[in-house]
């Protein structure tokens, strides 16, 4: 059921970030990359502080600097000289140039101007200069991230090189995440192009010796021959083909496509192993196998804690159809999904997930503040919630239920980086949140304190 | 298992033309100006450029008109609604992201601090203009909470689409009759970095707020706090230490603030400046058109805040007051005393590095000396000339485009309300005494000969300096926080405090002290080479050997 409340003009309380943080993001999964915004300053020293205090890193991020004079006669001369001056003093092998609401306003073209840098600078060794149009009046940080994805296929991969790595775009997820994707790959024993891979950059170990752009990152001749890759595999129910780099390289370039969710719970997961099975023509490793078993062992134990409890999620619409999978089978009814994306295809994507379970799928609401979700969710009685800490307040304490802690933004809790949410070993750490969550909140609620549940 | 730091030959002329080596002729000319070397001139002190834009491509520490508009000046005035008019990001970003603190607790104490209210533009409204929605944004907020005020706060799309917010600010605050409406042009691409957003809030607070309520708050020794933000409860402890001299604060700017506090800020007796940066032009404000003196007050370090409590009683000339300022201090220092006296037994001698805001680079210098450590360079984000060199150079400040974009409000006397506190002969006498009025001396004269001092340093330059320098410890913000520390240097945040504070008044001392002694003293830095890393040339042998 897809409900559209709008009963406000107003946006109270985002359920949403903007489009070049996304982009930001994104570029920072590609070594050597330097994400750079093309408009005011304010904008990469926002975005900069919000992605830091998720992933307590170092997160670089240029700008043009415009000042009003720039905002009347245009952004170009400013672009041209940051991105020479990134180059001084950071020798990237990427500069990722992303627009703002600032340029895309008074109508900079950055493909344009990045064109023009190239041929006015071509007697310099320039780094690959990649560039994405992302203004925030309209879609979401999402939209941001998956278009600077496309656009460093669109304008990276050259030749179809034949190579025998495949190539995984996981969408945005934790760094932990990552490290298990490739983890899995490697058990599979496939060769691997995950487009970003910011595991590294985004959490990386203490130096003795500080490096200007943090190691790791997808290498840029990986990224060049994902077009002879023998198949993509994609995360993201609600994105569409012909927004991804997956839908580009397999139109462009015939690579085949494997849309699936994001691998969140037990059957998502079970998707993304079936089609990893099929490319590699290997069974599943057996010690994905054991941690498939020892996933259901723990939703046979945890049942009796969780059968029927109702649960609100809230976040990017893709994460929200992973969990939605996810806690409709291990019992919990999600009773409301929603997101401040606008794709158009949440609605569908939990409709999909949540066909083959029985009872009422949950109420979905797109392109929707908290306002709108805690109006809705006080109806629903839930008993948890679960998101990003931006539901912390309005949601889970207004009501006086716990949230379980899951994506971006994850600012009150230690250890964002390393949250788990993919394969079946997110699925279990998940899983143990979310069942001692639900401990916790009847131990708390006891009169008693009973110490053995 | 520590890991040495060798002794660094400092010489500052060095490391200044290393860090300029780097960057493109131009680009390094600008950025000399901007890093001076501190030496010890005859009555003078040597000049730095400021206050100038950041260089394109440059990853400056610094924010914008928005950010200093909305987020820090009237980010901590918790009854005031207000909304962000732009697409998401901006209002997103400055969500309840400073640690400006409130207390809402009273009743019927409105707190909308924890709101992000935006109009959300999207592409129509970027064509068609978003005039109406807006309208419609402020209606609903005023339906919702009635609150006593609704601020809008433009991000740069709606300059440049010429949305013509303070029209409807006026349209609505007509409207309603009993809510004051006022917009804020804020955009981003303004002014050279959050100093300007300052600016801009502050003149139309005072435009369209200060002298509403006339009505005179009881209570002795009536003063404004300015330039005060609250972070991590900075103000509390400033307002419990006032609280117990006896001396009344009649409004804060704009910590822990409230509407009705700044509508009432023309009936206290004397203007105490905090951040000079962001409020002194308030000060003179207030000053030329109601007759309010100001002094320029340091509640950072615990003997800042014994000078500046003794000064506001010097003011007063009122023998209880100042007993009751003597007997808070000799009160609260031994406990300050007892706490540094420990700490620096183990800070002694070591040293900082303070690149952050418009005056705390140069106050928390002050605790920093309390507990023997020493300064080696400092620098504002987002200060102008006279913070650096005093007041002295305001006449000779250059007026160019960019700050003339910002209005300079031209203000007189009130025909009724102007009432000088104190006269001129009162004036010269308190002066004889040894009080300064409108006098701040900066910071670069309270630094040593040989520091270096920088203004608008960026990512770049700070790790050179890191890496030149190796201080025991490095102060910026959160942006610079994990740099630092991949270069096995603790960084203190000082924006936010590390969710730390208060570090304001003698309670504040303390907990800064324990806080650096904690920080500096930490052995983990011992541990980032692994044992088989330490002695590389240690290997197996045979046993039968």
């Amino acid at each position: 059921m897809l409900t559209k409340p709008h009963a406000y003009v107003s946006t109270t309380n985002a359920c949403k970030l903007c489009r070049p943080l996304g982009a930001a993001l994104a570029f920072k999964g590609i070594e050597g990359a330097v994400a750079f915004l093309h408009g005011s300053q304010g904008c990469a020293t926002y975005m900069r502080r919000y992605i830091i205090s998720h992933f307590r890193e170092p997160v670089d991020i240029a700008s043009s600097s415009l000042g009003e004079k720039e905002a009347v006669y245009g952004g170009g001369p400013n672009l041209k000289k940051g991105i020479l001056n990134v180059m001084k003093k950071y020798r990237p092998a990427v500069v990722g140039v992303a627009t703002t609401c600032l340029t895309e306003t008074i109508g900079d073209d950055a493909d344009r101007l990045v064109r023009e840098f190239k041929a006015e600078f071509a007697d310099l060794d320039l780094p690959e200069v990649v560039s994405v149009s992302t203004p925030a009046f309209g879609g979401s940080h999402m939209e941001g991230f998956h278009a600077a994805i496309r656009a460093v296929t669109e304008q990276v991969v050259t030749e179809p090189e034949p190579t025998t790595a495949v190539n995984l775009f996981p969408g945005f997820v934790s760094p932990e995440d990552l490290r298990h994707l490739k983890e899995i790959c490697e058990d599979f024993k496939l060769a691997v192009t995950i487009l970003p891979d910011y595991s590294d950059t985004l959490d990386g170990p203490t130096l003795e010796d500080y490096r200007e752009i943090p190691e790791g990152g997808t290498p840029l001749p990986a990224i060049r021959r994902m077009a002879g890759a023998p198949a993509s595999i994609e995360f993201g129910r609600t994105l569409r083909p012909e927004r991804s780099a997956g839908g580009l390289l397999q139109t462009r370039h015939g690579v085949r496509l494997f849309s699936l969710g994001l691998p969140i719970g037990l059957r998502e997961t079970d998707a993304l192993f079936t089609a990893l099975e099929e490319i590699t023509g290997r069974p599943t490793p057996r010690r994905h196998a054991l941690e498939r078993g020892r996933l259901l062992d723990a939703y046979v134990d945890g049942h009796k804690y969780l059968s029927g409890k109702r649960a609100v999620i809230y976040g990017e619409e893709d994460l929200v159809a992973g969990l939605t999978a996810f806690l409709s089978e291990i019992g919990v009814k999600p009773v409301l999904a929603a997101s401040g994306g606008s794709s158009g295809r949440l609605s569908h994507s939990i409709a999909s997930v949540c066909g083959s379970i029985p009872g009422e799928a949950p109420e979905v609401l797109e392109d929707v503040d908290f306002h709108d979700i805690v109006e809705h969710a006080r109806g629903l009685a839930p008993d948890l919630v679960i998101g990003n800490s931006k539901g912390y307040r309005v949601l889970a304490r207004e009501l006086g239920i716990p949230l379980i802690r899951v994506g971006f933004p994850v600012h009150d809790r230690f250890g964002a980086q390393r949250l788990r949410h993919l394969g079946y070993r997110g699925a279990l750490a998940l899983f143990d949140a979310v069942v001692n969550a639900v401990l916790e909140k009847s131990q708390d609620d006891s009169a008693v304190g009973y110490g053995y549940l | 298992m520590t890991t040495k730091r060798k002794p660094v030959p400092l010489n500052p002329a060095e490391i200044k033309a290393e860090m300029l080596k780097r960057y493109p002729p131009k680009v390094a000319r600008r950025r000399d100006k901007q890093i001076m070397i501190n030496e010890a001139l005859a009555n003078d002190t040597p000049e730095i450029t400021a206050n100038v834009r950041t260089i394109p491509g440059i990853i400056s520490m610094r924010g914008c008109t928005y950010a200093g508009c909305k987020g820090v000046i009237l980010g901590p005035t918790r009854d005031i609604v207000n909304i962000t008019h732009g697409p998401i990001g901006c209002g997103f970003y400055s969500w309840l992201t400073r640690r400006n603190q409130t207390d809402a607790s009273g009743a019927g104490d409105a707190n909308y601090m924890t709101y992000c209210f935006s109009t959300d533009m999207q592409d129509k409204d970027i064509i068609f203009g978003g005039e109406k929605k807006l309208e419609q944004a402020i209606q609903e907020a005023y339906d919702l909470f009635h609150p006593k005020a609704i601020a809008v706060f433009a991000t740069c799309p709606v300059g440049l689409i010429g949305d013509d917010i303070h029209a409807v600010a006026k349209r609505m605050k007509e409207k309603f009759g009993d809510c004051n409406v006022f917009a804020f042009s804020c955009e981003g691409y303004k002014g050279v970095s959050q100093s300007a957003g300052h600016h801009i809030a502050n003149n139309q607070i005072f435009r369209h707020v200060v002298g509403e309520k006339d009505e005179k708050r009881p209570g002795g020794f009536q003063i404004n706090l300015l330039g005060e933000y609250n972070i991590g409860g900075d103000g509390f402890e400033i307002d419990r230490i006032l609280k117990r001299c006896g001396i009344t604060n009649i409004a804060t700017f704009s910590g822990n603030s409230t509407y009705d506090q700044f509508a009432s800020a023309h009936t206290a007796d004397l203007n105490c400046v905090m951040c000079h940066r962001s409020i002194n032009y308030v000060a003179d404000m207030l000053e030329t058109r109601y007759g309010i003196p100001w002094v320029k007050v340091n509640f950072i370090g615990a003997g800042a805040t014994a000078k500046s409590l003794r000064k506001i009683a010097a003011y007063f000339e009122n023998p209880e007051l100042s007993g009751q300022v003597e007997a808070l201090i000799a009160e609260e220092m031994p406990a300050v005393e007892a706490a540094r006296k420990d700490v620096h037994a183990r800070t002694g001698g070591k040293t900082a590095m303070l690149f952050v805001g418009g005056s705390r680079a140069h106050h928390y210098q002050e605790l920093f000396k309390e507990i023997g450590m020493k300064t080696l360079s400092a620098g504002y984000e987002f200060a102008h000339r006279d913070d650096y060199e005093g007041r002295r150079v305001i006449p000779h400040l250059k007026v160019d485009a960019d700050s003339r974009n910002i209005e300079e409000l031209v203000v007189e006397p009130d025909p009724e309300r102007f009432q000088p506190r104190i006269d001129g002969d009162r004036q010269k006498s308190l002066e004889a005494k040894g009080l300064t009025f409108k006098d701040y001396e900066g910071m670069v004269p309270d630094m040593a000969a040989g520091t270096l001092v920088i203004d608008d340093l960026n990512q770049y330059e700070a790790e050179k300096l890191v890496r030149a320098f190796k201080p025991d410890i490095f102060c910026a913000g959160i942006k610079e926080k994990f740099s630092i520390q991949k270069l096995g240097v603790p960084m203190k945040q000082l924006h936010s405090y590390d969710s730390g504070g208060p570090y304001a008044g003698f309670r504040g001392a303390i907990n800064f002290y324990r806080e650096i002694d904690r920080m500096v003293n930490s052995k983990v830095w011992g541990y980032m080479k692994a044992p088989w890393q330490e002695n590389p040339e240690l290997s197996a042998t045979y046993v039968w050997e």
